[in-house]
């Protein structure tokens, strides 16, 4: 049976790791792979990178901080932000990525997942779905949060699973950095629409919040500031989850 | 005990190798990318990665001729790690790629995960490794998999994981190990079987 993934995020903006990204007050939280390799030593299950600050000139700094995550980390690497095309893809996962996030161009040119499923095999390819709450469902937001777009959020999971995304990292965009826990709802809506795994992100200021996400059929709960904050750490996240009956890595 | 051994990682350019050679580096090996048949044919130890699909994996050492050279490490017994996909093309065939032959040096035949399961397997599970096993231990491995094999070749021993069923989690004659799962990305577990693997690969390699 599989364990309940907890997996931090590290959002690395010019080869350091920001917090409050979203909200444009950004504050210095370090080495990406010093960072890691704490969270690895903690017991972390997998380590995903944003990198906000992806912009064309900035690949090759990217590169060097992937690879610099990769040579210390003995657990999955998952890498976003700004990959457009499989050259690009191509790139992170030689350097040292396991998997690649897609956001934006995936909804922009939903074939890139086909592509890159098929050329680097479904495991490597996430798709992540930020969703805003739009009346009683969800819409799909791209270009970190800025722009609304009229796609049905569980729709288009069901289409990511089914050109070849591996997982599912779905964003409650309303929810990020609100500290006021997981959009549950969301997360069983596409958890049972889909068959791929799925990671819940965004709202999570405790392990309790994590509990609710994976009882609400999250597979995987992505969490950044709590850790970064030093206020809990993945071991006592675990011992939590593990002390309400979830299977977690031990 | 491990420092500087030579390890040649099979390079079929569809698997990322970077982790892979991270890990042989902590485990104090020195990894050398290879897609040469006389290399794989003739190194000490070497591991064979793979992700992607059964079919680009083969086409991939067919063309190299790679296939031959694992063929007659694998039937002699000489120290290789095969990793995920790098397991199953050592088998005869995938569901995956039906009508693609593999490697053909393990009985194995792979299915697609079946039942109300998520697929791909993509996290944590737990491996069982019986007490003869030598290299392969009971540990938290990170599994990346849709197709598995249900039922162990006859002369190898099993370590068993579950996902809807019982299947192998991994395989091991002597010092050829092969991993449904990935050793490199399974923290100090998967560190303890790439250190063992490489421990009994010197031994292999100075009994000679």
């Amino acid at each position: 049976m599989l364990k309940k993934r907890v997996i931090p995020c590290l959002d690395v903006r010019d080869g350091r790791v920001v917090k409050g990204v979203r909200f444009q007050s950004l504050r210095d939280a370090g080495d990406p792979a010093e960072r890691a390799a704490l969270y690895a030593e903690q017991g972390a299950d997998e380590i995903v990178v944003l990198d906000v600050s992806a912009t064309l000139e900035q690949r090759g700094a990217r590169l060097a901080t992937v690879a610099s995550v990769r040579e210390r980390l003995p657990i999955p690497l998952t890498v976003g932000g700004g990959i457009r095309d499989e050259e690009g893809a191509r790139a992170l996962l030689e350097a040292g990525a396991d998997k690649v996030a897609l956001n934006s161009a995936a909804v922009v040119d939903p074939g890139l997942v086909e592509r890159l499923s098929g050329r680097f095999g479904a495991q490597a390819v996430v798709v992540a779905i930020d969703a805003a709450r739009v009346g009683s469902g969800w819409r799909v937001v791209v270009r970190s949060g800025t722009t609304a777009t009229e796609i049905d959020a569980i729709a288009w999971a069901v289409e990511a699973a089914r050109r070849g995304a591996g997982e599912i990292l779905l964003t409650a965009w309303d929810r990020d950095g609100t500290r006021s826990g997981y959009e549950l709802e969301l997360i069983g809506a596409v958890a049972r629409a889909v068959r791929v795994p799925v990671i819940a992100s965004g709202g999570a200021a405790s392990a309790r919040h994590m509990v609710e996400a994976l009882r609400a059929g999250a597979d995987a709960v992505l969490a950044a500031s709590i850790f970064h904050d030093g206020e809990t750490t993945v071991a006592d996240v675990q011992r939590v989850l593990a002390s309400e009956g979830l299977e977690v890595r031990t | 005990m491990n420092a500087g051994t030579e390890v040649v990682v099979a390079r079929t350019g569809v698997a990322n190798l970077a982790a892979v050679v991270a890990a042989l580096r902590r485990a104090g090996a020195r990894p050398v990318l290879s897609d040469r048949a006389g290399d794989v044919r003739d190194a000490g130890a070497v591991v064979l990665p793979g992700v992607g699909s059964f079919a680009a994996g083969m086409r991939a050492l067919v063309d190299t001729g790679l296939d031959l050279a694992l063929r007659d490490r694998v039937r002699d017994g000489r120290p290789t790690l095969a990793i995920c996909l790098g397991m199953q093309l050592l088998g005869l065939a995938s569901a995956e790629s039906p009508g693609v032959e593999g490697v053909g040096a393990v009985d194995a035949r792979y299915a697609r995960f079946a039942g109300e399961i998520r697929v791909p397997q993509i996290g944590w599970n737990a491996v069982v490794a019986p007490p003869e096993a030598r290299i392969l231990a009971n540990g938290d491995a990170y599994f990346a998999n849709s197709f598995r094999l249900d039922r162990a070749p006859d002369g190898w021993t099993a370590a068993w994981s579950g996902h809807g069923g019982s299947f192998v989690a991994a395989l091991e004659r002597g010092a050829v190990v092969a991993c449904q799962f990935h050793p490199e990305l399974s923290g100090a577990f998967g560190a303890g079987i790439v250190e063992r693997w490489i421990a009994a690969a010197r031994r292999e390699v100075c009994a000679c």
